[in-house]
């Protein structure tokens, strides 16, 4: 995969760059010098160049069953170009995976907007994928049938889903066993039978919530490899949510701190770490430790907010 | 021998292998030893307790007029097999109220699946339709068997209704559960892979659910027999049921625990053919439930 991935696209309203610029306090870490890099400020917005997700100071809250008004995640204010990965990083349970699930559809906002292609979410769309925490395979379908899921949900004829269910088994190293029961298989086996999943759907858009988080060390850098190689041929736009900040910087080309719950945009930082990326090795790198220091210093404070919040709620 | 091609590649220590070949060997005797033992105790406890109970009404220490004896009860039983019934053919009388317990079983099953995963599935009934549900249940529905009685007459058809009803709650608050259940990730899974409400609910509420199902169907064979054997008891023309209440109208005591030992290996018949289907079915599933 030779090709240099993050041509990636800049469009900012005047009025959004403004909210947010409190936000970024110039800490942005620039990446103009990078090579490949294209950088679009052209204000004329049509529907083809609107960025993929966008969400306009959008919030959910929940009723918990006592019934109190929980708020998730507040003014969230967060833009996703075409073809780049977002890594979206915070606390424990403050209130990442709802973003997801406002992108996603499953659940709507309750203040603000969200826009996908630059259409509000209304429900679940066509063009998104969706990788959880837990194992979402279905432990009744054998590997090939739980890849097919998708297409044959989307009523592809059987034949062509099988094809294109193969296709993507034989990518992800899982050709061997497509004859298999879910609980035949190992956690990062039946990762891959999600991973294969979601992407036979050819989605624009790639959720994913801390997807390998139930991994040991091993293979989840394996994973993450695996990741980048099968998105590197899609071009589709990636927020990939997780608490790992070393996943986050190694995958991403944005990492954006959320605060501690209820939760919304602290800082967001640009990742100038050239692809193609090997996540052993680019950790290594000089460049990728200035980094972790920098966003560590952003989110380490809010870490130690919930932490605190913990100890007194537990006392 | 296995023992022997895992002795091949260490051909320098020519001792272990056949210490190990030993030591299998020995562990598979153990094994054989064991399954011996369970089953010998098992025969043993048997022989005791028939063998206790003829003895006790042969000396009279009980009253063979009241509890019978083995011996009696097995002479019922080969009367019945050489001669027939007072109503027909011992087989006839099986048939008839196999056949009655399985159409009401698989009616009661029919329609507590159907509703259960229905009422599992869509809020608006389960809220509409949940405290009738209950109501229901909490009535101990036997009495209903004379009620069938009246309706349907003494064929087939009123013991087959009672076998329904007994059958279809236990299914009903499985399904219904099981379709509650499912794990929310799985749903919304496939709502994300792009399955429409129908699709979710034949393609992964319905398998999931499953297990649930099955586990009532268990129970809920062995209540339509206790449906079809009330309805026959209460009035019947033919039935294994009719057999205990003429057996019980003519002080024929053997004649009642014939009919409950010919009762008893009819069920353990079914239960084993649902097993059989029950584990073709959850290939799906780890083979050991305690494994995961």
């Amino acid at each position: 995969m030779g090709r240099v991935r993050f041509a990636f696209v800049v469009l900012r309203r005047a009025k959004r760059a403004e909210h947010r610029s409190v936000g970024r306090r110039g800490r942005a870490l620039t990446r103009l010098s990078a090579p490949g890099v294209t950088l679009l400020t052209s204000p004329g917005m049509t529907s083809n160049t609107s960025p993929a997700i966008e969400l306009r100071g959008a919030g959910k809250a929940f009723r918990t069953p006592s019934g109190a008004l929980h708020t998730a995640v507040r003014d969230l204010d967060l833009t996703v170009e075409r073809g780049e990965f977002v890594a979206v990083v915070g606390p424990t349970g403050c209130g990442k995976s709802t973003t997801l699930t406002l992108v996603s559809g499953l659940e709507e906002p309750t203040e603000g907007e969200v826009l996908v292609g630059g259409e509000p979410v209304h429900g679940i769309g066509g063009d998104v994928g969706f990788v959880f925490q837990q194992d979402a395979v279905f432990p009744w379908r054998t590997v090939l049938s739980n890849v097919m899921a998708g297409p044959r949900f989307r009523g592809v004829p059987k034949t062509e889903a099988r094809e294109r269910a193969r296709d993507w088994l034989a990518r992800v190293g899982l050709s061997a066993f497509e004859d298999r029961y879910p609980h035949q298989l190992s956690g990062g086996q039946r990762k891959r039978v999600a991973l294969a999943a979601t992407f036979v759907n050819d989605p624009k858009i790639l959720l994913m919530d801390e997807p390998f988080s139930a991994l040991d060390v091993q293979t989840r850098a394996l994973m993450s490899d695996q990741l980048l190689d099968l998105w590197a041929g899609t071009g589709s736009s990636v927020v990939f949510v997780t608490h790992d900040l070393e996943e986050s910087i190694a995958l991403a080309d944005k990492v954006v701190v959320m605060t501690a719950g209820p939760a919304t945009v602290k800082e967001v930082f640009t990742i100038d770490l050239p692809r193609p990326r090997k996540v052993e090795e680019v950790r290594l790198e000089p460049r990728f430790l200035e980094i972790y220091r920098e966003i560590w210093s952003s989110l380490g404070e809010e870490v130690r907010i919930t932490r605190e919040r913990g100890a007194g709620h537990a006392a | 021998m296995p023992p022997e091609s895992v002795s091949l590649p260490a051909a320098g220590t020519l001792a272990k292998p056949t210490d190990a070949a030993e030591r299998s060997r020995t562990r598979a005797r153990a094994v054989r030893r064991r399954v011996l033992t369970v089953n010998g105790t098992r025969l043993l406890v048997l022989v005791v307790f028939l063998g206790v109970w003829e003895w006790f009404s042969r000396t009279g220490v009980i009253d063979p007029f009241n509890f019978s004896m083995p011996s009696q009860i097995w002479d019922q039983i080969t009367t019945w097999i050489m001669h027939g019934t007072a109503q027909g053919s011992l087989g006839e009388q099986v048939w008839t109220t196999l056949q009655e317990a399985v159409y009401g079983w698989v009616i009661g099953v029919a329609t507590g699946v159907l509703l259960g995963i229905a009422l599992g599935r869509v809020r608006f009934l389960a809220d509409v339709f949940g405290p009738y549900v209950k109501v229901l249940n909490a009535m101990p529905r036997i009495v209903l068997a004379p009620i069938f009685l009246i309706w349907f007459g003494l064929g087939p058809a009123s013991k087959v209704a009672s076998a329904v009803v007994l059958v279809f709650f236990p299914v009903f608050f499985n399904a219904f559960q099981g379709a509650r259940e499912v794990d929310r990730n799985l749903v919304s899974n496939a709502r994300i892979l792009g399955a429409s409400n129908r699709k979710v609910t034949f393609q992964v509420v319905i398998p999931s659910a499953t297990s649930w199902i099955f586990t009532s169907l268990h129970v809920s064979f062995g209540f339509a027999l206790i449906g079809a054997i009330v309805g026959e008891y209460i009035g019947a023309t033919k039935g294994l049921g009719l057999m205990v209440s003429t057996a019980q109208g003519t002080f024929n005591s053997a004649g009642v625990y014939a009919a409950m030992v010919i009762l008893a290996v009819v069920a353990l018949i079914a239960e084993g053919l649902l097993t059989f289907l029950e584990k073709r079915l959850f290939r799906w599933k780890p083979a050991d439930p305690g494994a995961r």
